[in-house]
């Protein structure tokens, strides 16, 4: 009894050291909409002018974008500068073996960034990037830190200083509190910057699963005849097995 | 039925036993009339198994087995295959829900002695069910050719590897090259929809042969072929499996639906769970990831093999460490011996075994929750207890199991 009293107490602290391993920047929440095809749409026209220049999104297909609500006359138009045909792939127009040059690591593919990096922290890095003379962009972020990425919104955003302070935690020891504060204003205030930034990771969000608004709709027909299925197979059952009891 | 059907019949019957088959394994095949919500997990790991079949066979339409294209056809088939999604999503949410499905089952088994004269080989033919579907798991995991694909793929290779005297050779088998490679992924792709599968469906077949043959146990852990009506021989417990079993299991197959399209529709990465979120990017030989981690049904069995620190006798930590993991997954062939108790349910065993029960379920859920953590000193040590815990099941069974205060087993089954 007291071994199992002593596993207990141990499975106790186990929550604890959850929280002491997981000294990490704290992530915003991005305000995820993909229902917001507006939203989306202005996302989608951030991403070909700003993402597309570097990166690509190799699996998706431009005329994919009529999910959005846009025709398909509306995205040759409007969203492709390529030249491609609305069935093509969302290339960029960047060499992959340059861009190794220029930025020491090719820029990833973004087709399904937002699955493996997650919208909150898309949305906290994306506006978290800061001026710093010892790299080589002269930019610095404070999620990634010395990310190769240089800022490619600070016409829009300004920019950013990190602050570090010291913070007396209360318990007689000091730590670091990381800050950052706008040097120089860019063209969006600080509430446009970030709802721009907001519809960029939607859309990206959107671009790692374009099923997923369909996904669930479909999602819940089926689970209204499946509980339609349950009743009657439990009575069907119920008949059979009355002659058992 | 018609005359002509009749007929038809009596010409196939004369040929192939069809009649007398469909009697023996379904219309007069009589289960114990006692089964409760475990006993649906046997017919339901059926119905995924032919879930991963079918959706596998459409994936194979689209998939490409080709290291610098398997990662672009995995989205291919989310994105441009009609309902390619779907499919997708059910076949991965199906490999989770297999394990999910052979666990309870195997629980259901150790909570009411099914593994126990006559059952022995019954059990150990699900325990070889058990290993190929870890393999096809395995080799299923590398195919989208993501980061977790690769690496994890890596960490189980390095351990074939290391298995004394023949480790080396063996691994560049399986693998067909030197390295992780266009060439490995191209075996494993075969073992994964060729080998394997047809395994796995001959030990299925073989399983529940060996089932019909002895019977079913069920959760009284009383042998139902001992008390049969005199006049017509049918055990006075039994009923036909078909109608009552097949009606009840559609019920349970409608429930299992019900969660299973619940997690493909609305939750299909099960929060990193069933679709890691590292493995949504490319394989990188040259990028390590920080965090290597299984897919959570290894993840117990991961614990274990980190678990092992220190060199011991002539052996090494790393050796050690795939020796716990392997013997964790092997020692329950051992079952049937191991269990030394006059009784088989749980609902007349006693404390010691109720105990233990507790402690072996707490010792795996905490080790599974340790395996998708970066080791620290602190988890480790707790992986080392639970290791301890997770053995002492077993390895003392045969102790507790004699002394533990057992109740009297009832003649007939419990309603």
């Amino acid at each position: 009894m007291r071994k199992i009293k002593n596993i207990l107490f141990v499975l106790c602290l186990l929550p604890l050291t959850t929280f002491a391993a997981g000294i990490e920047v704290k992530l915003d929440i991005a305000p995820i909409r993909t229902i917001d095809k507006l939203s989306l749409q202005r996302g989608a026209k951030t991403f070909v002018n700003y993402c597309l220049t570097c990166h690509s999104a190799d699996y998706m297909r431009y005329n994919r974008l009529r999910d959005l609500g846009l025709s398909e006359k509306q995205i040759s138009d409007n969203l492709i500068f390529t030249g491609q045909k609305t069935g093509g792939l969302m290339h960029t127009a960047m060499v992959k073996k340059e861009a190794k040059q220029w930025f020491g690591v090719p820029p990833p593919d973004l087709s399904v960034i937002a699955r493996s990096r997650g919208a909150d922290w898309l949305y906290t890095y994306l506006r978290q990037f800061y001026r710093d003379e010892s790299t080589a962009t002269g930019w610095n972020n404070l999620v990634f830190d010395r990310a190769a990425m240089p800022h490619v919104f600070y016409q829009l955003q300004g920019e950013q200083l990190l602050k570090v302070e010291m913070v007396d935690d209360g318990h007689g020891g000091k730590h670091e509190v990381k800050r950052l504060e706008l040097s120089k204003p860019g063209t969006l205030s600080k509430t446009e910057y970030d709802m721009q930034i907001a519809d960029l990771v939607n859309y990206l969000v959107y671009l790692a699963e374009p099923a997923a608004t369909y996904r669930v709709q479909l999602g819940i027909i089926v689970m209204l005849f499946l509980f339609g299925m349950l009743g009657l197979t439990y009575t069907l059952k119920h008949e059979y097995w009355r002659d058992i009891h | 039925m018609g005359k002509r059907m009749t007929s038809l019949m009596g010409w196939i019957d004369a040929r192939m036993p069809v009649t007398a088959k469909w009697k023996l394994h379904l219309s007069e095949y009589y289960a114990p009339k006692n089964f409760n919500f475990w006993y649906y997990f046997g017919s339901l790991a059926m119905l995924v198994l032919v879930n991963q079949l079918l959706t596998g066979i459409f994936l194979t339409m689209n998939y490409k087995p080709d290291a610098s294209l398997a990662f672009a056809s995995v989205e291919y088939i989310m994105r441009d295959v009609d309902f390619g999604w779907l499919i997708r999503y059910m076949h991965s949410t199906g490999a989770s829900m297999f394990f999910v499905v052979v666990y309870l089952h195997m629980f259901r088994g150790m909570m009411y002695g099914s593994y126990r004269k006559p059952r022995e080989l019954l059990w150990l033919i699900g325990m070889m069910i058990f290993f190929v579907l870890m393999m096809l798991a395995f080799t299923g995991y590398i195919l989208p050719w993501g980061q977790m694909s690769y690496w994890g793929a890596q960490v189980i290779l390095s351990m074939v590897g290391s298995i004394p005297v023949i480790g080396e050779p063996l691994k560049d088998l399986i693998m067909g090259d030197y390295m992780l490679s266009d060439a490995a992924l191209n075996r494993f792709f075969a073992y994964h929809v060729v080998t394997l599968p047809i395994l796995l469906l001959t030990l299925v077949v073989v399983h529940v042969l060996a089932l019909h043959e002895v019977g079913s146990n069920n959760p009284d852990g009383i042998e139902i072929k001992k008390n049969k009506d005199p006049e017509t021989g049918i055990p006075v417990d039994g009923i036909p499996f078909h109608p009552y079993y097949s009606v009840k299991d559609i019920v349970g197959v409608v429930g299992f639906l019900i969660v299973f399209f619940g997690i493909i529709f609305f939750a299909p990465e099960m929060g990193g769970y069933f679709l890691e979120y590292n493995n949504f990017v490319p394989a990188n030989s040259l990028q390590t990831p920080d965090h290597i981690a299984p897919v959570w049904y290894f993840t117990p069995y991961y614990s274990m093999l980190r678990a092992a620190t220190v060199n011991f006798l002539w052996i090494d930590a790393k050796l050690w460490g795939i020796i716990l993991m392997c013997g964790s997954v092997a020692i329950f062939c051992l079952l049937p011996w191991l269990d030394r108790s006059p009784v088989k349910s749980i609902r007349y065993k006693g404390s010691y075994f109720k105990t233990a029960l507790t402690l072996f379920v707490i010792s795996v859920f905490v080790l599974g929750w340790l395996g998708t953590k970066t080791p620290t000193p602190l988890y480790t040590t707790l992986a080392q207890i639970f290791t301890v815990v997770y053995f002492a099941f077993f390895l003392l069974m045969p102790w507790y199991s004699k002394i533990d205060k057992t109740k009297p087993e009832p003649t007939r089954v419990s309603t």
